[in-house]
């Protein structure tokens, strides 16, 4: 698990300027880095699920270190949502284990865990009002009502809805209800708190904010947390590692910039992000032809030449700046369409034999006067050409 | 740390009554209380059938001897007829009042629905009584019949053409709800004719509610009771064969087969309903926009003359009795009286039957609201032991497919089984309690579940998380959103209770004798206006019910509730 700290700063800036992501904390990832040495808090192994002759999952293995942020990433289905059931103990697993905090809890009912939970619906209780809602799990600890009211008070403070303790929950704000949620997950101070698409029924303004309050919360208590979301901004924006799931299998573990930079696989790349696929032959080790030129490329696995593959290209890696058209890895293209995105225009540029994708920033496409049918040349950088061996028809 | 390591010794292990084993041992105790209500009776009627006299096996002897005897084969032929006719007839008549309803903007719908709805809460027979102050001998109208006589099959099919309307008129306005506004839209767009947009887009919409309610009506037909006792004369139906071959001839095995030959019907009409049902909501996409008629004057006015006809017809049914009841001495002196509610001079009982009525219908939405909702909640809401859920879902799902008379014959062998330990319960209220929870368990079943679907599936699941056992998670938070759900029951199984005849005419004990038992025995004796003033304490009774519902809904309900509003 190591990269290159100049690959990283790119990368932010990109991610910041094209995107309008939210910062990435890389703190809290190296923190997570070096905690993960230490005996995992949440260790699940062999973990297989299925539903009827569906298989859900499929022996699952997973790590997760105290105090860490993990997100589980993938297209509806693919099973990371059974996952986080699982490791709640609601849909139990058909076979292997679940350790929490050095405790086998593979058979344990939920209420024998030692989590908090937070729904996409909220699943507020709708009769009880939001400091009952919040207190719900202290009450049944019979602990004195003084402190109770305390505590509710305090959790009210920490998700900044004070003066809210007597209103239902049918008079917050879909984000306040989420708040609500998350402060009545937090009162028994658990040691993991699971999300369920938290921000999913959230409108886009909300989700944003409420992104950032989660993360700054998560990070001020310390508590382990796992979030299942189908949103890879999301993903990229909110955790130090991301698991990224296809088909009940895990297709890689990685913090953001891994995922995001050095996908192991197609899929990953595909839904991590957007990402061109070329078709290609290898040519030899870290260069491939592609439309009747060969390229330097990144070829991790080392695939023989002759290999039929895809190279990945980021829209935002293809420079167009200061490129000589004669350099290695430049190349001839004509624009054949802008799509305008605001900030940036994505570009879509063919040559005979292939097209791909390319982001050019407002100040780009004015200072270079870009238009659909412009002739450019473009550089496509060796370490921004990820070979991956062909999938077959992919979208 | 090894792949699979179930068994580890940190594991935590199951405590003796961890929740997952109170809830099994819950729905366990549920399956224990139907199979005993529902289960075991359905059996004793199934096997007392295949036997003699001396409790023998005779395989079908016994229908075999049915059918050979061409006065208990008539009783079929007729009930058959009957039943045919008087569906063919409602049908037909329940989808126009329900287009009405659905389909216009003619005023006064909410008014017509309530009017349609009228005769549930009266017992069967009170339109055969009413038909009787009609057409029968004494009655109004008798010279309409050109020398014809009500008391026979034409005074049934009258009278049950009143009281299933109102089941017919549910199913196929239901039906006529879930039309998805943008089909006509389309139609209207493409040019369609209206008879044609009626004849391709909404006669197969509502094609499911129509089959449904054929088969709901034809079964409510050939299995009741009180109008053919009440108007039926010499016309024998199965329903009084039951009757006169249990409580006149003491003759149990040839009862029990009737009452099989009356289950075949309502099984079938089950099945239907239940592969209807399917189709119906499949029909129906999450993005169907609600249909709203157009403003139309000629339909609507063509629609609102036929409402109010039709209404008329039904309040008239029920008012005739009703007026009646405190007429002095019909049809010769229409001065008014309370006389008749002097029930002491026409039943040993006097008004000992009503109180007895009240007492049972009011015990029977007790228990019964408690039993239903709580297992409800148990199938719906609780995990594991998924089989033994789905068992008892099936079972709270079978009294729906079982007729009132067949069920009481169930119970009448089933508690003089031989070697029973029930026989205690004969004539008791208990057994009445237990026999009307069970015999309209399904609708109250089907309401709770609907009422628990709406509620979110999670909240259970954090309340495992918060470590709160889901039993009080039910008291504090499912059972009081569900109160508007569970009153709903109550009423239901309160007016049911009150109005139903043919469940409980073989149970009853001298001190036990219901209301609508006493209606049934007092119009034998003659005290015609007396059995008539009963139906009316009866109606009036199950309507205050109904309204105090609605009252409560509204005012209660709405400051206890609120939480609800915004």
């Amino acid at each position: 698990m190591k990269w290159e700290p100049v690959h990283r700063k790119n990368m932010r800036q990109n991610i910041d300027l094209e995107h309008g992501f939210v910062s990435i904390k890389t703190k809290g990832a190296q923190e997570a880095e070096s905690a993960s040495t230490a005996a995992p808090f949440l260790s699940v192994r062999g973990l297989s699920k299925h539903f009827g002759a569906f298989q859900a999952l499929k022996a699952i293995d997973l790590d997760v270190a105290r105090g860490e942020f993990i997100c589980f990433l993938g297209p509806s289905g693919c099973g990371k949502t059974t996952l986080l059931r699982a490791i709640a103990g609601l849909d139990p697993q058909n076979a292997g284990s679940i350790t929490l905090d050095g405790r086998d809890v593979s058979a344990a009912p939920p209420s024998a865990r030692d989590f908090g939970i937070v729904f996409q619906s909220y699943a507020l209780f709708p009769n009880l009002t939001i400091a009952e809602n919040i207190g719900y799990g202290l009450v049944n600890r019979k602990a004195a009502k003084a402190v109770i009211a305390a505590r509710v008070a305090e959790l009210l403070a920490l998700v900044g809805l004070s003066d809210q303790g007597m209103k239902y929950p049918v008079q917050l704000s879909g984000g306040q209800q989420q708040r609500v949620a998350l402060a009545r997950a937090l009162a028994t101070s658990p040691g993991l708190l699971l999300l369920d698409e938290p921000l999913s029924a959230l409108d886009a303004r909300v989700r944003l904010r409420l992104r950032e309050e989660i993360r700054a919360l998560q990070r001020r208590l310390g508590v382990t947390t796992i979030m299942v979301t189908h949103d890879q901004e999301e993903a990229l924006s909110m955790a130090e590692r991301i698991v990224v799931m296809n088909h009940g299998v895990i297709e890689q573990i990685g913090t953001p910039e891994m995922v995001y930079r050095q996908p192991k696989t197609a899929f990953v790349a595909d839904f991590v992000g957007r990402m061109s696929f070329l078709d290609g032959e290898m040519q030899g080790k870290n260069r491939v032809m592609l439309a009747g030129q060969v390229f330097d490329c990144t070829d991790e696995a080392g695939l023989a030449p002759g290999t039929r593959v895809e190279a990945g290209l980021r829209p935002e890696a293809v420079q167009v700046r200061g490129v000589d058209a004669h350099a290695p890895n430049a190349l001839m293209v004509e624009v054949e369409a802008l799509e305008f995105l605001g900030s940036f225009c994505r570009a879509t540029l063919t040559t005979p034999g292939i097209t791909f994708l390319a982001d050019f920033s407002a100040n780009l496409m004015r200072d270079c006067a870009i238009g659909e049918g412009t002739r450019l040349p473009v550089l496509l950088p060796a370490e921004a050409l990820r070979i991956f061996p062909a999938r077959g028809e992919h979208a | 740390m090894s792949a699979g390591a179930l068994s580890s010794p940190l594991a935590a292990k199951p405590r003796l009554f961890s929740e997952a084993r109170i809830a099994g041992l819950l729905v366990l105790g549920l399956i224990g209380i139907l199979v005993l209500i529902i289960g075991l009776p359905l059996w004793a009627l199934l096997s007392k059938s295949v036997e003699n006299h001396a409790g023998e096996f005779i395989g079908l002897a016994n229908f075999a001897q049915y059918f050979s005897t061409p006065a208990l084969v008539a009783a079929l032929y007729n009930s058959l007829f009957v039943s045919a006719l008087s569906t063919a007839i409602v049908v037909p008549l329940a989808f126009v009042y329900a287009y009405g309803l659905t389909r216009s903007r003619m005023p006064l719908r909410n008014l017509f629905m309530a009017l349609a709805l009228l005769p549930i809460f009266a017992p069967s027979l009170l339109a055969a009584i009413s038909m009787i102050y009609l057409f029968g001998n004494q009655g109004f109208f008798k010279s309409w019949l050109m020398g014809g006589s009500i008391y026979g099959p034409l005074g049934i099919i009258l009278s049950q053409v009143c009281s299933c309307f109102p089941h017919a008129v549910m199913i196929i306005a239901t039906a006529l709800r879930l039309a998805d506004g943008r089909l006509y839209e389309v139609a209207e767009a493409l040019g369609t004719s209206k008879r044609r947009v009626f004849f391709t887009i909404t006669l197969p919409g509502a094609r499911y509610g129509l089959i449904s309610a054929a088969f709901v009506v034809f079964t409510l037909v050939i299995t009741d009771f009180g109008i053919p006792k009440v108007i039926g004369g010499q016309f024998n139906v199965l329903a009084t064969d039951a009757y006169k071959q249990i409580v006149g001839q003491q003759n149990f095995e040839m009862g029990a087969v009737v009452g099989l030959i009356l289950l075949i019907p309502a099984l079938l009409a089950f099945v239907v309903d239940q592969q209807v049902q399917k189709r119906q909501v499949a029909q129906l996409s999450a993005r169907a926009v609600p249909y709203v008629a157009k403003p139309n004057k000629a339909r609507d006015r063509a629609l609102f003359c036929y409402c109010l006809l039709i209404g008329g017809i039904l309040l008239a049914m029920l008012g005739v009795a009703i007026w009646a009841s405190f007429i002095r001495y019909w049809p010769y002196n229409l001065s008014l009286t309370f006389a008749n509610y002097a029930f002491e001079n026409f039943e040993p009982g006097g008004w000992g039957p009503y109180i007895t009525s009240l007492k049972m219908a009011g015990l029977a939405a007790l228990f019964g609201t408690a039993l239903v909702f709580s297992g409800a909640y148990l199938i719906e809401k609780t995990k594991g032991v998924s089989p033994l859920r789905r068992l008892a879902h099936g079972l709270a799902m079978l009294p729906m497919a079982v007729p009132g008379l067949v069920l009481g014959l169930g119970y009448v062998f089933f508690i003089n089984a031989k070697g029973s330990v029930f026989g205690f319960l004969y004539g008791t209220l208990s057994l009445l309690v237990l026999n009307t929870i069970a015999h309209v368990y399904t609708v109250a079943h089907i309401t709770a579940m609907t009422a628990l679907k709406q509620i979110d599936p999670e909240f259970e699941a954090v309340s495992a998380s918060l470590k709160v056992p889901f039993w009080k998670t039910f008291l504090r938070v499912t059972a009081p959103i569900s109160l508007p759900a569970i009153l709903d029951i109550a009423v239901y199984l309160f007016v049911n209770a009150l109005t139903t005849i043919s469940s409980v005419i073989f149970l009853y004990g001298a001190s036990t004798k219901l209301a609508s038992i006493a209606i049934v025995h007092m119009d034998e004796a003659g005290a015609t206006a007396a059995a008539a003033a009963m139906a009316t304490m009866i109606v009036l009774t199950a309507i205050c019910a109904k309204a105090l519902q609605v009252l409560l809904d509204r005012v209660v309900f709405a400051r206890m509730q609120r939480w609800r509003v915004r």
